[in-house]
């Protein structure tokens, strides 16, 4: 269990089963009160926001959660399987925890998955991918403006927004945070 | 943040205090100070001292400039350091400044517009407002607090206290009201139980004679009519030490060179503290309390 005093923002908590973490906290005193701790939390796996205020003598729950280095291996159906880079054994990891970033994983592509309880519930992936154009209009020779973007898909159909000189076949790199295109890589 | 970028809060900061002095020298205060390492500090609910040797760190330096109040110093105000252990957050340091200021023979009520007079001196030296939408030159709104809380949740803690109910609707419901105002907010008229160590009000004893001051929705000033009854006041440090037993907090000796300089005789006053770096937050537009102070 936490104390009141362990609370800050960017902490994992439980409540009601469910994990939450901390996106706002603040200690507060209201005149000649008792010591309060507000939080506003974001539940991990659902997104849902929450408010609670505690008292300094609370306890809060402590979440059983583990975040292991695991490989990308290949889809399977409604799922992915991940392997553990450290024990090998392999890990299903449902289309619902995975959303976007389906679009993005590569084979062997090492990757972070968060367990709650033993049940994989969140993911991070490297901060950058880098996809092949699959279909876009073809860009206008010498067209170096980056400001100007068209509509281009990826090999699996994702669909960027990329500037005007990227062809099909072009290499670029993707922020997996944010699915935006970043740059074109140079062929080698 | 580094301190070289807390360069013009510091200024500013040293300009407000210099501001804050001349104000209360003009209208014959007498700037005085008083023990900040004391034998025993002011026994509160809540508030929990930091020990220096076999002595504390003063949480507030009430106790004293009372005592200057009991002895004949009529209009005296301080600015200085006190010390509360465990609380640091965007508004709390453990180490803080506080001005605290007390006029003999007037009310608290006399106080709401002297710290508004101040308010309008020290928003001149800071460019004169609004400060993050509050204009703090205007008159101030004055809300009961068994109106605010009628309003926004529900009951009325003057009819049927709840300590614990009464902190989270505070925070949760009432503060956040009041942050949403553009000018000064007064909230008066305590429950008894939060009287701290105000004096009841003549017309009804369940009302405590305190207020406090709300600048864009957080606390800058608490304000009584001060308790001047010795006996009372004994009894109320009595309670206070076995509530803070029950909760197995520390309980400090009682304050007795205070007791009997009251038992002695104390004037009426009205004395009223002001945290000094949330009011430069509110100049300076920061939420970060460590904003405005040199090493915090």
């Amino acid at each position: 269990m936490y104390s009141t005093s362990d609370l800050r923002k960017g902490l994992k908590i439980e409540i009601d089963g469910q994990p939450y973490v901390i996106t706002d906290f603040q200690f507060v005193k209201p005149g000649k009160g008792q010591a309060l701790y507000r939080c506003k939390m974001k539940n991990i796996m659902t997104g849902t926001g929450l408010e609670r205020t505690y008292r300094s003598t609370e306890k809060i729950g402590k979440p059983d959660l583990m975040q292991k280095d695991m490989s990308y291996s290949y889809p399977d159906g409604e799922h992915f399987v991940f392997m553990d880079d450290a024990t090998y054994e392999q890990v299903t990891v449902d289309v619902d925890v995975v959303g976007d970033f389906k679009y993005f994983l590569i084979e062997e592509m090492p990757c972070k998955v968060l367990f709650f309880n033993d049940t994989p519930i969140d993911l991070e992936l490297p901060v950058f991918v880098e996809k092949v154009i699959a279909e876009t209009e073809p860009g206008a020779r010498g067209d170096t403006a980056t400001n100007v973007m068209k509509p281009a898909k990826i090999d699996n159909g994702y669909e960027i927004q990329v500037p005007l000189f990227i062809n099909e076949g072009d290499l670029v790199r993707i922020d997996t945070r944010t699915g935006e295109y970043v740059d074109r890589v140079n062929k080698k | 943040m580094d301190l070289s970028s807390k360069t013009t809060a510091l200024q500013l900061r040293a300009r407000v205090l210099t501001a804050v002095r001349s104000f209360f020298v003009s209208r014959d205060y007498l700037e005085v100070e008083t023990p900040i390492r004391v034998n025993t500090p002011a026994m509160e609910d809540h508030i929990d001292a930091e020990a220096s040797g076999d002595a504390w760190l003063r949480t507030s330096p009430e106790l004293h400039m009372k005592r200057m109040v009991c002895a004949g110093f009529e209009k005296i105000f301080q600015v200085g350091p006190c010390f509360r252990q465990g609380e640091r957050g965007q508004r709390h340091l453990p180490e803080y400044t506080m001005l605290e200021w007390y006029w003999t023979g007037v009310s608290s009520e006399v106080l709401i517009g002297e710290t508004c007079d101040l308010l309008q001196a020290v928003a001149d030296v800071a460019g004169g407002g609004p400060f993050d939408g509050v204009d703090l030159k205007a008159a101030p709104k004055i809300y009961t607090i068994s109106e605010l809380f009628l309003k926004w949740a529900g009951w009325d803690p003057v009819l049927d206290f709840d300590a614990d109910r009464f902190d989270f609707d505070l925070v949760e419901k009432v503060e956040p009201v009041l942050s949403k105002e553009t000018v000064p907010v007064v909230v008066k008229n305590f429950p008894a139980e939060r009287a701290a160590l105000a004096r009841m009000r003549p017309e009804n004893p369940q009302v405590a004679d305190r207020w406090e001051m709300y600048v864009g929705g957080v606390e800058l000033a608490n304000a009584y009519t001060e308790l001047t009854d010795a006996r009372e006041q004994r009894t109320r440090f009595e309670v206070c030490a076995e509530e803070r037993s029950g909760r197995g907090q520390e309980v400090y000796p009682l304050d007795e060179a205070f007791l009997t300089a009251l038992e002695r005789g104390m004037p009426d006053c009205a004395g009223i503290a002001l945290g000094v770096d949330r009011l430069l937050m509110r100049l300076v537009g920061t939420d970060e309390i460590a904003d405005v102070v040199a090493f915090a």
